[in-house]
């Protein structure tokens, strides 16, 4: 059995999952005051329909990671850099101790300047003066040679308690990112340990003795440990909790197409290119922040079931402002869910008040009920129509770098739209006339996050670089960075590879049907240095674990 | 980061292609310059977009090339998509996308000359000149200066734009004497329809970073602020490079970026440039910077040093003359346009063209009718050692009437005896007999 919990902005879900059957869920209120009782109360109460003894793992979605960022609950983080020449980055709200090393390392990874002893004993004396609590190191191109990060870690072993070095936290290039993502990830490290330490005690003392796997924002899962290590990619999962989720309650057609979240506040929307989700080309953006924490790509508009309707200067407005619940649920302000209360798609708690408000509006404006009703559920389907034909527009300019690419055109033509959320079965059909596609919604769609959440599965990405000229290869995200022979080939590379994911993703408690590995991207390039005389190879070569589920939904019967 | 200039960046380093496995045309070229600019974070720069190419027609490749038999036969999907990369770049430019655009895309395109039978220089179709007539055909007349950086005469852009008053061609590159292609002398100055919008500023080699910036100031930015053009093109070959294995010359990255900042070109595409580890990464990088209007101060190669590239005093010298020799012509053009052409009916010109890569010798029979009411039409009679004969008839884009109908007739003439081209810009019509 599999649990999965996501805990949201308001609500904390929890699902139990036995043989692909959902044997029991429980839905719980966020007490901001201390997150982890809040999942240990629903994890609790959980534990109440099943036997515990039976749990084989425990899956969360947590906003731990997330809103220690955005509250700015973050550690004392000085950043180390090597910035090395180039483009001068002006980093902002990245704490106040930021310094710059000398010592740069070039695109293929070959050191171009040393590191400065003297600076690094300069540095380790001001520091250990000041309130640092945690360190950042980031080197440019340092996922071409980790050398000058590595020594910096260990320069300062043993002062500090988390050393962040960039290297680790993806195999991508983009220095400002990954200077980002560092120092993200060190200043949300003590959060998070305490977290993963309270859930390890508290599991403990319960007896429930099932390993604990976290959701990351690409859909996957990382055990306590990989995450504890690496806890920035623990942000911003919620998304990805239900994008799973629609995955496990839908058929999985390989087709393309649109999944939508219709929440409260906002929209979400997903999109499927033959049935694989589209990634964020380089990582989540948080609070501002533009990082390498890989993520599914997903674009969130500001109109929801709860977003505030009314009539400015004439024109009928929705969103993007949330100002409390609807009115059919107790709010006071009018909302699309109200709309679809008046318009009998909707059943409400407070159906009277709810239907007052719109015809108190719609007299207020000159319109009929019925017709003021519809036109907001109709703008709100709109508003979503053109999001998503932005976006695709977007998506269909991604850009290409080889010939072959840019001759097959694929252009992303979505055949179906899902949706799930609050009002997502009663919007399907204002949806369908919108978008002008079949729109799909599922059952169980109300705790999908949780389902999402059980079902997912570890995934592990690796961008290996391998360079014959230098006999050097590097695979950032497992810290391997070793000789090769001159010889090696692109063949090898791929084979080395895969076995390196399947490695990791062993390691992860993936069982070997489980071990969907793949090769993503993969090139080799002659390099001619001088005139020919000598010919090498820089091999690239992206692998992965195929993203998906560990098991499909079954229905119950 | 904002970028104080919007920037467009059609990025297309074309990874499947190379003329063979160890040209220096390969795959290799762009990796590092692409490796450079995403670790940058150029992409998250505000107001930096990156394009995709489109691919440009064999109608986009006619306005400007007589292609020998054909275009279909010459052409591989990358020629057309590097030209398709220069038509997005004059697209957001003129569409008021982008402030300005960069096409980083290969193969080149600036030896390729109206004829072709085949690959020079690396070049098959000239891009900027297809980029060009397409945008002339779409938005109308644009009065435009190309500026030509690379270290090798733009000899195709020269050829091209011979015997057109709109648009100037400047070229500063290494004395034809010393480097490939061998011409691109200071004489060179253009048709009797365009007599001193040709400008050559051929420079010693071991000019360096003060040598060029002495022509940009003296020479170039001077020509440019009387010629008054609509928009800026920079032809931005980076082989003046000092690590560059083809040239000699000492040109650094910081050197690549003060120029465009300079010169502030509304339109910069890739040409030649092979030193393709030491050189595009950072000349590519300074260049963007420059271009956005953003602090390119930091961007250095690992390996530069200043007094090691510092010119000599009899460069310098040298620079400074040829400067002044290149001014006097351009400043006496009209009168030198008379008593070169004052009296003629027609100019003719004859000339021999050597495809390196291709290995194939032309001879040029062109001639120009000189008229007072237009450009005038030319006519080009080609053959090559391969046996091949064939005629091209340009009727120019403002041609007059009596142009116009004179270059038809030279077209049926010459199609009575060999394969004859007709290119009439005028009407954007373009035909083949025999």
């Amino acid at each position: 059995m599999i649990i999965g919990i996501d805990m949201g902005g308001t609500h904390i879900d929890g699902a139990a999952i036995e043989e692909g059957v959902l044997v029991a869920s429980v839905k719980h209120q966020v007490d901001h005051t201390d997150y982890f009782a809040s999942i240990w109360r629903c994890l609790k109460d959980l534990l109440r329909h099943v036997d515990k003894h039976a749990v084989e793992r425990i899956h969360l979605s947590t906003t731990i990671s997330t809103n220690a960022i955005v509250e700015g609950r973050l550690s004392n983080v000085a950043l180390i850099l090597q910035s090395g020449p180039g483009l001068k980055w002006h980093f902002e709200r990245m704490g106040d101790h930021i310094i710059h090393l000398s010592g740069s390392v070039d695109h293929r990874g070959i050191l171009v300047r040393d590191l400065d002893m003297r600076e690094l004993d300069e540095t380790r004396e001001r520091l250990l003066k000041s309130p640092v609590e945690a360190l950042a190191v980031v080197t440019k191109f340092s996922t071409r040679n980790p050398e000058f990060e590595q020594r910096i870690r260990k320069y300062f072993e043993g002062d500090y308690d988390e050393i962040t070095v960039g290297h680790t936290l993806s195999g991508k290039l983009n220095f400002p990112r990954r200077v980002r993502t560092a120092y993200l990830n060190a200043a949300v490290s003590r959060t998070f340990m305490k977290f993963a330490e309270s859930m390890r005690e508290a599991l403990l003392r319960s007896s429930v003795n099932a390993p604990v796997y976290v959701l990351k924002a690409d859909g996957g899962t990382v055990d306590l440990d990989g995450a504890m290590l690496k806890p920035v990619e623990t942000i911003l999962s919620g998304p990805a909790a239900s994008f799973m989720g629609m995955r496990a309650l839908l058929d999985d057609e390989q087709s393309d197409r649109v999944l939508i979240d219709v929440g409260g506040t906002t929209t979400d929307m997903f999109f499927l290119v033959d049935g694989v989700p589209v990634f964020e080309p380089l990582g989540i953006e948080i609070d501002g922040r533009r990082t390498l924490v890989r993520a599914l790509f997903s674009q969130s508009i500001g109109i929801g079931g709860d977003s505030h309707v009314r009539f400015e200067e004439g024109i009928l407005k929705i969103g993007p402002r949330r100002e409390g619940l609807p009115v059919a649920f107790g709010g006071e302000s009018l909302t699309p869910t109200d709309a679809l209360v008046y318009l009998g798609k909707l059943d409400a708690q407070y159906r009277e008040k709810s239907r007052n408000a719109v015809e108190h509006m719609a007299a207020e404006s000159g319109f009929d009920a019925m017709a003021l009703a519809e036109m907001i559920v109709m703008r709100m389907c709109d508003e979503i129509q053109s999001a998503i034909e932005r976006v695709l527009n977007k998506l269909n300019e991604s850009p290409v770098y080889t010939i072959e690419e840019l001759l097959r055109d694929r252009t992303i033509r979505p055949q179906a739209v899902e949706v799930i959320g609050g009002p997502a079965a009663s919007l399907s059909g204002y949806l369908e006339e919108a978008i002008g596609l079949p729109v799909l919604c599922p059952e169980h769609h109300e705790i999908a996050n949780a389902i999402g959440a059980a079902l997912a599965k570890p995934t592990i990405e690796i961008n290996m670089i391998a360079d014959t000229g230098r006999e050097m290869m590097s695979i950032p995200e497992r810290g391997l960075y070793q000789p090769i022979d001159r010889t090696f080939n692109l063949r090898e590379a791929e084979e080395f590879a895969l076995s390196e994911v399947r490695e990791a993703g062993k390691s992860l408690g993936l069982k070997k049907k489980q071990l969907d590995v793949e090769i993503v991207e993969s090139s080799s390039f002659n390099m001619v240095q001088g005139y020919g005389r000598r010919v090498d190879r820089n091999i690239r070569v992206r692998a992965q674990i195929k993203p998906g589920l560990l098991e499909k939904l079954r229905k119950s019967d | 980061m904002k970028a104080n200039n919007t920037l467009g960046l059609i990025m297309f380093p074309a990874f499947d292609w190379a003329i063979s496995r160890s040209h220096p045309e390969r795959e290799e070229r762009l990796l590092y310059t692409q490796d450079q600019l995403l670790e940058e974070g150029i992409e998250d720069i505000e107001g930096i977009e990156f394009f995709n190419p489109g691919m440009a027609t064999f109608h986009d490749v006619n306005r400007v090339h007589f292609c020998f038999p054909d275009a279909k036969s010459l052409l591989t999907e990358s020629h057309l998509i590097a030209a398709g990369g220069v038509i997005r770049a004059f697209d957001a430019v003129l569409d008021g996308e982008t402030d300005k655009a960069f096409a980083l895309v290969r193969p080149p395109g600036h030896h390729a000359q109206r004829v072709v039978y085949g690959d020079r220089g690396f070049c098959i179709i000239n891009i900027e000149a297809v980029g060009l007539e397409y945008a002339r055909q779409r938005y109308g007349d644009i009065r435009v200066a190309i500026v030509d950086t690379d270290c090798h005469h733009g000899d195709g852009t020269e050829d091209i734009y011979w015997n057109d008053p709109d648009t100037l061609f400047i070229s500063f590159h290494q004395d034809g004497r010393t480097l490939y292609p061998g011409t691109g002398d200071i004489d060179e100055l253009g048709g009797p329809g365009a007599f001193g919008y040709n400008v050559n500023i051929p420079l010693p080699p071991n000019t360096g970073d003060a040598g060029f910036h002495y022509i940009l100031e003296n020479t170039v930015l001077p020509i440019l602020e009387e010629y008054k053009p609509d928009m800026i093109i920079n032809s931005a070959g980076q082989d003046n490079h000092y690590t560059d294995p083809l040239t000699n010359m000492n040109f650094s990255a910081q050197g690549y970026a003060v120029l465009n900042e300079r010169l502030n070109p509304d339109i910069a595409v890739l040409e030649g440039g092979y030193s393709i580890q030491g050189a595009l990464p950072y000349v590519n990088t300074g260049i963007i910077l420059a271009m956005a209007g953003l602090d390119y101060s930091g961007v250095v190669e690992p390996d530069y040093h200043l007094g090691k590239w510092r010119q000599s005093d009899r460069v310098t010298e040298q620079v400074r003359k040829i400067s002044e020799q290149v001014n006097e012509r351009w400043s006496r053009r009209e009168e030198l346009a008379e008593r070169e052409y004052g009296s003629r009916q027609s100019v003719t010109r004859r000339r021999q063209v050597y495809y390196d890569t291709a290995g194939i010798m032309e001879l040029q029979v062109q001639e120009f009718k000189v008229c007072r009411e237009c450009p005038g039409v030319n006519t080009i009679h080609s053959y090559n050692d391969l046996g091949a004969s064939m005629a091209g008839v340009t009727i120019p884009r403002k041609a007059c009437h009596a142009c116009r109908e004179e270059g038809y007739r030279l077209f049926e003439q010459a199609a009575a005896t060999k394969k004859s081209f007709l290119q009439d810009l005028s009407r954007d019509e373009y035909k083949v007999l025999r």
